[in-house]
């Protein structure tokens, strides 16, 4: 794996470790990690840091639902100006162009089911080249990024003391 | 009439392992962190274990040969020949184990007649003496230390070599040092056991857990085929520790021997594990190089951190275990365990249960999370800082 690679994994992994704790880690020298870590995030290879946050564990979670949004593709727009009027909007917390039976995948949240419902049809729904729409509601995540969200952790029981 | 010991003296004389009181001191501790574990914190990769729930499903259920299924076996002989260029017949020459624990044991019982003598590295797995002694053998412990990377030195096995002495038993990369050896030293030990004519079982568990540097085996060196048993391993590489699979390698006499024992014992080892096995010998790869390179990332920090408190660590090359040097505290590796436990609740284990060359040291498990690891290296911290021994 190349440096660059090595240290964009650790800080993907745990974006809190500092540049001296990623050069013990990979034998990279601390300058060097120092430098790769800015011309990343100068290069937005390092979009941001942030945590990542299991709402469902806070009291008042959000309501979430997918979105297949079916588009009619019109004359010298395509569908990048559709998209990018959907993501403009808070609500569309994320937006994929999609090949299949519909076009764009759109994550709506809000805070009731309600609220997500009323966005789809009078927001979303309504932007022209937008054909159709069909909601699908998030009834549980099993697992997100890479990250298995159980109840609770379900770590690996070992014993404690083994010679 | 005198009551009789229904115990055999043979097993009345077996020492326990060290760290019987400690599971009573950690009973109803909260917040324990334990560097005390001998094996991976990961869980099997799913693709082995749906291999093994497959076979399950199927209803693969019966005993397999006394040798092992021949698929696993042929597995291994192709696994051994990419590995080392050592070509190894799987009908006669390869034994599946339950665990490489067996292989062990069944490789010193083959060999070992009542009044041989072993020699044995120290400090070490616990295992070889006990065993060698419930064979009726005698273990000639080796000393090593940190200034040789806890190498055994062929100088040294050289000094203890006697008319009685039957076989080195080698175990790197090494519990509990982390140790591995140099080809260099190897070859020299090579050509004492040829010298002697000494039979070498090298137990190689953690042969794909190596940091930096090849792991070096004994066994592919000029005129040692003939004369080792190998004996490898998925508990640590795999993260197969429950499973119990492991195998023996060597000539078909030396494993004709061993499956005798075996068949009156074991029989087989369990299908399921084999079938698993199989599944790892041909796919797991990839993890096992991810696994490696995340211990290697803890590695560095457990080593650097203890070198910071002041607990002097040589690099340990293999394996997945630190073990520092607790010198600066003046306290025995005991004491040392013990207190660390009560005043900081971090379990390490006492480097003198492995043997009178690890005292001074401590064992410390680097096989646990990244925050594991910080969290024990700060309280640790904070201990040594409060025990430094006065000048």
């Amino acid at each position: 794996m190349d440096k660059l690679t090595q240290v964009l994994k650790i800080l993907e992994e745990d974006a809190r470790k500092t540049p001296q704790q990623i050069s013990t880690m990979t034998g990279i020298p601390l300058e060097q990690v120092k430098k790769a870590v800015k011309q990343a995030e100068r290069d937005r290879i390092i979009f941001k840091y942030k945590a990542v946050v299991n709402w469902e564990r806070v009291k008042d979670d959000l309501v979430t639902a997918l979105v297949e949004v079916k588009l009619m593709p019109q004359r010298d727009v395509g569908f990048d100006a559709i998209a990018e009027r959907i993501y403009r909007f808070p609500e569309a917390r994320t937006v994929y162009l999609l090949s299949g039976t519909y076009d764009l995948l759109v994550l709506v949240t809000g805070r009731t089911m309600h609220e997500v419902a009323a966005f789809t049809s009078s927001k979303l729904a309504t932007i022209d080249g937008v054909q159709g729409t069909v909601t699908h509601f998030l009834l549980k995540r099993y697992k997100e990024d890479g990250e298995i969200l159980l109840g609770e952790a379900r770590r690996k029981k070992r014993e404690p003391f083994m010679i | 009439m005198k009551k009789r010991d229904p115990i055999s003296k043979k097993v009345r004389a077996l020492s326990p392992s060290g760290i019987r009181k400690y599971f009573d001191l950690i009973a109803g501790l909260d917040g324990v962190i334990s560097l005390g574990v001998g094996e991976p914190d990961f869980v099997t990769p799913w693709h082995i274990c749906e291999a093994g729930i497959w076979a399950l499903e199927k209803g693969d259920t019966a005993y397999t040969s006394n040798y092992g299924l021949i698929e696993l076996r042929e597995e291994i002989a192709r696994y051994l020949e990419s590995r080392y260029n050592l070509t190894y017949d799987p009908r006669e020459e390869l034994l599946v184990t339950v665990g490489v624990s067996e292989g062990l044991d069944l490789a010193i019982r083959a060999v070992t007649d009542p009044g041989d003598e072993i020699i044995i590295p120290e400090p070490t797995y616990v295992s070889y003496k006990a065993c060698t002694n419930l064979a009726g053998g005698i273990d000639v412990p080796v000393p090593s230390s940190a200034r040789d990377g806890f190498q055994m030195r062929a100088s040294e096995i050289q000094r203890r070599i006697t008319p009685r002495t039957k076989a080195i038993l080698l175990g790197y990369p090494n519990n509990p040092t982390g140790a591995i050896m140099e080809r260099e030293e190897l070859a020299k030990i090579a050509r004492l056991a040829q010298k002697h004519d000494l039979t070498v079982i090298s137990d190689e568990v953690y042969e794909r857990l190596t940091y930096g540097v090849e792991h070096a085996s004994i066994v592919p060196l000029p005129g040692m085929r003939h004369r080792s048993i190998l004996l490898g391993g998925f508990s640590k590489s795999y993260a197969m520790t429950g499973w119990r699979i492991g195998y023996a390698a060597a000539n078909a006499d030396i494993i004709e021997s061993m499956v005798k024992i075996h068949q009156y014992t074991m029989l087989c080892a369990s299908v399921i594990a084999q079938r698993a096995a199989l599944e790892a010998l041909r796919n797991g790869d990839p993890q096992v190089q991810e696994m490696v390179a995340e211990y290697d990332q803890r590695r560095r920090i457990i080593v650097k951190g203890f070198n910071d408190i002041g607990l002097t660590c040589f690099e340990p090359r293999g394996a997945f275990y630190a073990f520092p040097s607790i010198k600066i505290t003046g306290l025995s590796s005991d004491d040392f365990a013990e207190k660390l436990l009560k005043e900081e609740k971090v379990v390490v284990i006492p480097g003198s249960a492995f043997g009178k060359s690890g005292e001074g040291h401590i064992r410390c498990c680097y096989a646990t999370s990244m925050d594991e690891i910080e969290e024990a290296l700060e309280r640790i911290g904070r201990f040594v800082k409060k025990h430094r021994a006065s000048r």
